[in-house]
């Protein structure tokens, strides 16, 4: 391995941290080839942060060479090393926590920061942490995952009638971002889906995610169709899609897209199902903002909370221009018109954006959480995530490389998934007892998807991950989060199943910042998570009574 | 009743604010205190009640094709939209209803004809429910330091005050007087809240008619004499709650605030809170904001930000923060505004609450209101709009103290007994006039009208109530609820508070109640522990008289039932039935029979308009929302293809 290049100084003493919620701390400083650690060295304290440093968005640093250390440190004991000079590191981590690091020795600093810079932006995905992560209790013969497209339809019996499970694409060659099994009607061969393939961005072909049991109703999702300026037709994808509605039925197409969009796309080759072709489906445009636009509004809302100095009126205008409450919004109310068409008016959908990686998941799953009781649950929300999203082939290396802070600028990054974890918390919120998982699940995720032990969200589709082994060398998230005592913890004690769809209220007065995430680093947090505990303790004592 | 031109008219309609494509048909009956609108549908039979008195506006809109309307505002926030078929009947309910709501003098107010079946003897003990000398026993008083004083018998001194107050032990009676005709409406500094622990007190006035260059020798003593009552402080604050240039502007008429040369020992401190002319135009703003049928996210915030509430509400807090602190670190705080019955109400109840963890509780709660509120004078009459009068006059002062608690209530959700539920009550009482409570803008006013003699407590309804207002998080051991609170006044912490100003738009509140869950919970547990205990004794005595084996013990447990009628109750709160009951209707485990009499006596009328607010919406209308945002209709337009309908209309 490589790392020790990258570490000229893998020790440093004397530093002192200064981090939310807790008094500044010295203790030494340790630079691994994936982590920093920091050690306590007060009196009768042991007090350890160890910090991935896949975590670490940006670094800033601020070398001091005349002076000696600030009051804090002025002991003489230190006071006459290196000349006097020192150095203050700020971390500025994905999960939004701010670090400070003030170190003894300007050489030392500019080591440590250096070394920093370079390992937290490693791009070699087989050289990250979940390739080296080994915990005891699990083994890496376990299965990874929690299903298969193969076990899913196998379980899924009222299927079997109309759909079957296609191969097309075992060598990925058909679409490289779906998994090797999809499903797809069964009167549709698979050289008829290689020709939709080849109509469809990417290769994505309109698939099956979800089958609503009360009447029979589907969600399928693809990406949009490729027919250019001259609408250009596919024969092959009409026949796919009549057959996913019976002969006289009516189909909805969503388009994550406004009217003006599908029309300006069809000058750089993709498009949209017109009308006279595709005459039992009707299109519903709702533009959702995503790729870039959704980046810098998460960069403007991070920015807004972190200054605690702004008046009130410029906090809200600041809050109003991040957009980020809007997109919320907006991804909740396409979600609810989706589980609309499907649950009270019956009928199927096809959910398409551009390419059909972004926000189509996004609304997908979020209807799915409205409909489904089984994806309310623990089990049920994270098979529905590693279906929607992993499997699906959501492509989280380029989305989730950097966070708010980052001053590398990449053209990928987007927080679609930290915007679905959003929506699902505003879910929770208006429906406290409807989701078995808590606030708790919601937040590991939102760090597990920027900076993790484990590979669930390494790669940008299943190819990748067989390719680089994935599935062999590391731990599955999913798998780790259903360990008994994980499963307590991120379970919701206020769970009470319901069968009925939970609608969602979209007005602007029901949709709140989640603070939990947002703010999670102050006070406030602090507070509410405190709320949590006595939750769960009250019906833990309810529970022990009620027992006896 | 000479009033009501029109006792009854039909096919009235009252539309639905949201999606006004719901509707319902009905009768709309005119009474003498409330207008009640009963739903003609076989089915239903839901009844939305109004309460005359919480009437702020009614205004009749050009007729349309579909009927004549009429809107309703009231002052809890609630906004009835009704059509009416005939122009004229629609006139004539307009003519009532604008006579109805606005009480022209004291004797037409609701408590005073508002006769619950409460005999006379348990009428006058409601009114002994809340005693502020208790309180003030309670923080120790009277002791070496600080003395109730007869100064202000029969209201010889300040009319506006009550008639014991406490001063500095050392203030002698001319040095009071002195101050007090140095002091607006000879409101000289008095004591709100004592500190046992450490001597420091708040301490509040009206500003001094220092005018440019106005000395008062005796109003320099009184403030000596409030730092020497505080033994182990060597200076006092003096917080005026004004921004700086009202209180210059004040100088020009006589009036001000102190000059530090003239006062030893005194730090002197502005704050910023705005006046009450200020404050009114800001809450209107905001309510129009609420009020938007369906405002973009964008249009929200811009409006709530434009509106300046929250900025208003955070510099409230901010002043109840500094005082509080200043009290905790043992330093004495004289706190004025401009005649000492606004702000200065606002910020020294704020610091109440802070400091003291008894104004957490709901008796607490209680006390504080009528301390700081009641008795120190603040104009309800002019504030609440309870009589016609200067509309200028009006101000949410109160509100924005309850909003306040609530903003604390947020960032601490274990440290309160009560509940927003309480809050929510509290306000819609306090402008109702259904109590005595808040008739009369202070102590002598309510004499003269004999409101103890002639109408009820809201203080011991609540209580007799309290079930519903307990906070089921509220430990009085948990850490959040020890001592003094220490909240974050950062401007993310404040939030637009939509269980009051949208608490009648049942569709945007949460539709599960984790509280309501507690709560049974909570008083499962109890109950359980309870009998737990009993079946214990029960064996103990059996056991000792005929030796029964551990064996049958534990069969009698297992049929303890109430954990499986608890069981089933829970299912409850998912059915359609129950999903937008949100957090004030009933809750899945105290099943009230939806809509079952048709006319309820008044006392219940606030029920009535909580429980057929739920009925009146079901499941639907958050699909209904969805679709009415709809961008369809512009874009099917522009598209050549026009192939889509509007979603909504299928």
């Amino acid at each position: 391995m490589e790392f020790s290049d990258h570490i000229k100084t893998a020790n440093v003493e004397d530093v002192v941290l200064r981090q939310p919620l807790h008094p500044p701390s010295r203790g030494t400083l340790c630079i691994t080839g994936h982590h920093l650690l920091f050690s306590e060295r007060e009196e009768g304290s042991s007090q350890q942060v160890l910090l991935l440093l896949r975590n670490i968005d940006a670094i800033e640093k601020s070398v001091e060479n005349l002076l000696g250390y600030p009051g804090f440190l002025s002991n003489a004991a230190h006071g006459d090393r290196m000349s006097g000079s020192s150095g203050t590191i700020t971390i500025k981590c994905k999960d939004l926590r701010v670090l400070q690091l003030d170190i003894p020795g300007m050489e030392q600093c500019l080591n440590i920061s250096r070394s920093i810079e370079t390992l937290s932006c490693l791009d070699n995905v087989s050289e990250m942490y979940p390739f080296f992560y080994r915990p005891t209790d699990l083994s890496l013969q376990d299965q990874w995952g929690l299903s298969t497209p193969e076990k899913h339809y196998t379980q899924m019996k009222e299927l079997h009638e109309r759909w079957r499970l296609s191969s097309v694409n075992k060598s990925y060659s058909v679409c490289p971002s779906y998994p090797p099994a999809v499903i797809v009607p069964n009167c549709i061969d698979d050289e008829t889906l290689k020709k939709v393939a080849k109509f469809r961005q990417g290769g994505r072909f309109p698939v099956l995610c979800y089958y609503h049991r009360k009447n029979g109703m589907v969600i399928m999702r693809s990406s949009q169709p490729l027919t250019g300026a001259n609408r250009k037709r596919c024969k092959e994808d009409e026949l796919l899609l009549q057959a996913v509605i019976e002969d006289s039925e009516k189909g909805f197409i969503i388009d994550t897209r406004s009217s003006q969009q599908v029309q300006q796309a069809r000058m750089t080759g993709g498009g949209f199902e017109s009308k006279s072709f595709y005459n039992c489906w009707k299109r519903l445009h709702r533009q959702m903002e995503r790729g870039k636009a959704l980046q810098e509004s998460l960069i403007k809302l991070v920015e807004a909370c972190s200054d605690e100095s702004h008046n009130v009126d410029r906090w809200l205008s600041k809050l109003e221009n991040s957009k980020w409450l809007s997109h919320v919004q907006t991804a909740l109310s396409t979600a609810g018109l989706l589980a609309e068409c499907v649950e009270r008016d019956g009928h199927s959908a096809l959910v398409h954006g551009y390419e059909g990686t972004d926000c189509s998941l996004l609304i997908c799953t979020l209807a799915q959480l409205i409909m489904d009781p089984f994806c309310r649950t623990l089990e049920g929300f994270l098979a529905l995530l590693e279906r929607e999203w992993v499997q699906a082939g959501h492509p989280f290396q380029q989305r989730c490389a950097h966070s708010a802070y980052s001053h590398a600028r990449f053209q990928q990054e987007s927080p679609v998934f930290l915007l679905l974890l959003d929506c699902v918390w505003q879910l929770w919120r208006q429906f406290p007892l409807a989701l078995g998982f808590s606030e708790a699940l919601l937040l590991r995720l939102a760090n597990e998807v920027y900076a993790s032990d484990y590979g669930t969200f390494l790669c940008n589709n299943d190819q990748d991950r067989c390719a680089l082994g994935v599935k062999d060398r590391t731990h599955c998230l999913f798998r780790a989060l259903l360990r008994p005592a994980e499963r307590d913890y991120y379970s919701n004690p206020l769970y009470e199943p319901t069968e009925l769809a939970i609608w969602p209220s979209v007005h602007p007065q029901s949709l709140q910042l989640w603070r939990g995430f947002f703010l999670r680093w102050t006070q406030l947090a602090h507070h509410l998570e405190a709320v949590q505990e006595e939750i769960r303790s009250m019906v833990i004592e309810w529970a022990r009574v009620a027992q006896r | 009743m000479e009033h009501i031109r029109l006792p009854k008219v039909e096919n009235v309609r009252l539309l639905d604010r949201v999606s006004p494509r719901k509707s319902r048909v009905g009768t709309l009956y005119l009474t003498a205190t409330h207008s009640i609108f009963v739903e003609s549908e076989a089915g239903g039979r839901s009844e939305t009640w109004v309460l005359h008195s919480l009437v702020s506006s009614v205004d009749k809109q050009a007729a349309n094709a579909s009927g004549c309307p009429l809107l309703i505002r009231c002052k809890n926030f609630q906004i009835l939209h009704f059509s009416i078929p005939r122009e004229q009947d629609c006139h004539d309910v307009y003519l009532s209803m604008q006579r109805l709501s606005q009480a022209e003098c004291y004797e037409e107010l609701y408590c005073f004809s508002y006769k619950p079946s409460i005999d006379e003897e348990e009428r006058r003990r409601e009114w002994a429910f809340v005693d502020l000398k208790s309180d003030y026993r309670r923080m120790g008083l009277p002791n070496s330091l600080w003395k109730l004083s007869p100064v202000n018998q029969h209201y010889k001194v300040s009319d506006t005050y009550p008639d014991e107050l406490f001063v500095p032990e050392s203030a002698t009676h001319p040095i009071l007087v002195g101050s007090s005709k140095f002091r607006s409406r000879g409101r000289f500094p008095a004591l709100s809240y004592y500190s046992k622990e450490n001597h420091a007190a708040i301490c509040r006035s009206s500003q001094p008619l220092s005018g440019f260059s106005a000395r008062c020798l005796e109003d320099e003593q009184m403030l000596e004499a409030t730092l020497k009552s505080n033994p182990r402080s060597d200076f006092m604050y003096v917080v005026d709650t004004r921004p700086k240039l009202n209180a210059i502007a004040n100088r020009a008429a006589g009036k001000g605030y102190e000059n530090e040369d003239n006062y030893s020992n005194i730090k002197f401190q502005f704050m910023g809170i705005e006046n009450i002319h200020v404050m009114r135009n800001s809450q209107q703003k905001m309510l129009e904001v609420c009020e938007l049928r369906s405002p973009s996210m964008s249009d929200f915030l811009e409006g709530l930000e434009s509106s300046g509430w929250l900025k208003h509400i955070k510099a409230v807090l901010d002043t109840g923060v500094f005082i509080a602190k200043a009290v905790a670190e043992g330093v004495s705080v004289l706190v004025h505004c401009s005649d000492g019955w606004d702000r200065t109400a606002q910020v020294c109840s704020v610091a109440c609450v802070l400091l003291d963890p008894y104004y957490r509780t709901l008796k607490g709660l209680m006390v504080l209101i009528e301390k700081d509120w009641v008795s120190f004078g603040h104009k309800f009459t002019q504030r609440c709009n309870h009589l016609v009068r200067d509309s200028k006059e009006v101000s949410p002062i109160i509100d924005q103290f309850l909003e306040c608690v609530w903003q604390l209530m947020e960032q601490f959700p274990c440290a309160f007994e009560y509940n927003e539920r309480l809050l929510i009550t509290v306000h819609n009482h306090i402008y109702s006039c259904q109590f005595g409570n808040f008739i009369g803008n202070n102590q002598r006013e309510r004499k003269e009208l004999r409101v103890h003699e002639r109408t009820h407590s809201l203080w011991s309804y609540l209580w007799t109530n309290r079930a519903e207002f307990i906070n089921p998080l509220y430990r009085q051991n948990h850490s959040q609820s020890q001592g003094l609170l220490r909240p974050s006044t950062a401007p993310y912490c404040f939030k637009f508070w939509r269980g009051l100003y949208n608490h009648f738009d049942c569709g945007m509140h949460p539709r599960q109640s984790v509280e309501d869950y507690l709560r049974v919970i909570r008083e499962e547990t109890q109950q359980l522990e309870e009998q737990l205990d009993s079946h214990k004794q029960k064996i103990a005595q059996l056991e000792q008289e005929q030796g029964w084996s551990d064996a049958c013990a534990e069969a009698i447990f297992d049929k303890s039932p109430t954990v499986w009628v608890f069981g089933k109750n829970l299912a409850l709160a998912n059915t359609p039935q129950d999903y937008t009951g949100s957090f004030l209707t009933s809750s899945p485990c105290t099943p009230k029979a939806p809509g079952s009499p048709l006319i309820l006596p008044p006392q219940d009328s606030n029920q009535t308009v909580d429980s057929n607010l739920s009925n009146s919406s079901d499941q639907e209308s958050g699909i209904a929302d969805l679709s009415c945002r709809s961008p369809l209709s512009e874009d099917s337009t522009r598209d050549p293809d026009s192939d889509e309908a509007a979603y909504s209309a299928a």
